[in-house]
């Protein structure tokens, strides 16, 4: 659990550090059903639930879906940049095309409750953990 | 483009800065793209995480500064489990030739897209010439 520091900035750097560090975890073991890498997606745990995050600037609301299922979560679109007609283009460096995606987590979700929000080019996955997959504490005899 | 090409992960790039910063947080520079028209030239960056607030672009010197800060506070309580990417703020400069009129800079910023026009002095488009 990351404690509230009294310091805002040295929370910021361990966070960064910490991102740093997962980046070669094997949480997801090869549970990563993916077509293609696209959008890079961030997964974290907030007490029993999980919360997805994924960086996806300029999207129209209407060109994403978003599926849920037992344990996998399905994310495809399309990711459109328009220009007007009759430019000259001096650089080019932002991605555009379709994407799908499908992560298969290893802890089963409750697909009802599953909220999505999409907000300053940032769709965050709140994907709560179905009641059936929690641990139920056994009191012996 | 008629072929479906995979869309490729960018890493981001972190920026160098020729001065070190007094804040012990990562910059990365956005991915942007810059086109031009016959009045205007177009530079739009790629900032998700960023809101209108926490935009700050200014002129200074002929050097285009664009700064954008993210919001850490939503990401207190979060354990990481498994990413991806990085998070940081943002910040890329730009130096402007004299054919931009810099006082006339238009910004506008929606999920996480920064758009900003540099229009052209007047001598700066193009002209036609009539024949007689």
């Amino acid at each position: 659990m990351i404690t509230a520091f009294a310091d805002p900035f040295e929370a910021l750097l361990n966070l960064q550090r910490e991102l740093d560090a997962r980046l070669a975890s094997d949480w997801l073991q090869d549970l990563t059903t993916s077509r293609g890498p696209f959008p890079p997606i961030n997964v974290f745990q907030q007490g029993d639930d999980i919360l997805a995050i994924i960086e996806l600037p300029g999207i129209d609301s209407n060109d994403l879906q978003i599926q849920a299922k037992e344990n996998t979560i399905r994310i495809s679109g399309k990711k459109s940049v328009v220009y007007p007609n009759r430019v000259s283009v001096h650089r080019r460096e932002r991605v555009f095309g379709e994407f799908d995606r499908t992560l298969t987590l290893p802890v089963n979700l409750d697909p009802d409750r599953v909220k999505a929000e999409y907000r300053d080019g940032i769709l965050a996955l709140f994907l709560p953990r179905a009641e059936s997959d929690k641990p139920r504490t056994i009191k012996i005899n | 483009m008629a072929s479906k090409q995979t869309l490729q992960v960018q890493q981001k790039r972190e920026l160098e800065k020729k001065q070190e910063t007094t804040i012990p947080a990562r910059v990365f520079m956005p991915n942007a793209d810059i086109y031009e028209d016959e009045d205007a030239l177009t530079v739009v960056l790629e900032m998700p995480g960023v809101d209108k607030g926490n935009v700050e672009v200014s002129v200074e010197d002929g050097v285009l500064n664009v700064g954008g800060r993210l919001d850490f506070s939503k990401y207190q309580g979060l354990q990481p489990l498994y990413t991806e990417y990085n998070i940081g703020h943002y910040s890329r400069s730009f130096s402007l030739s004299n054919k931009i009129a810099q006082n006339k800079i238009a910004a506008e910023m929606k999920d996480g897209v920064l758009l900003l026009k540099l229009p052209k002095i007047e001598e700066a488009k193009p002209r036609t010439i009539q024949i007689k």
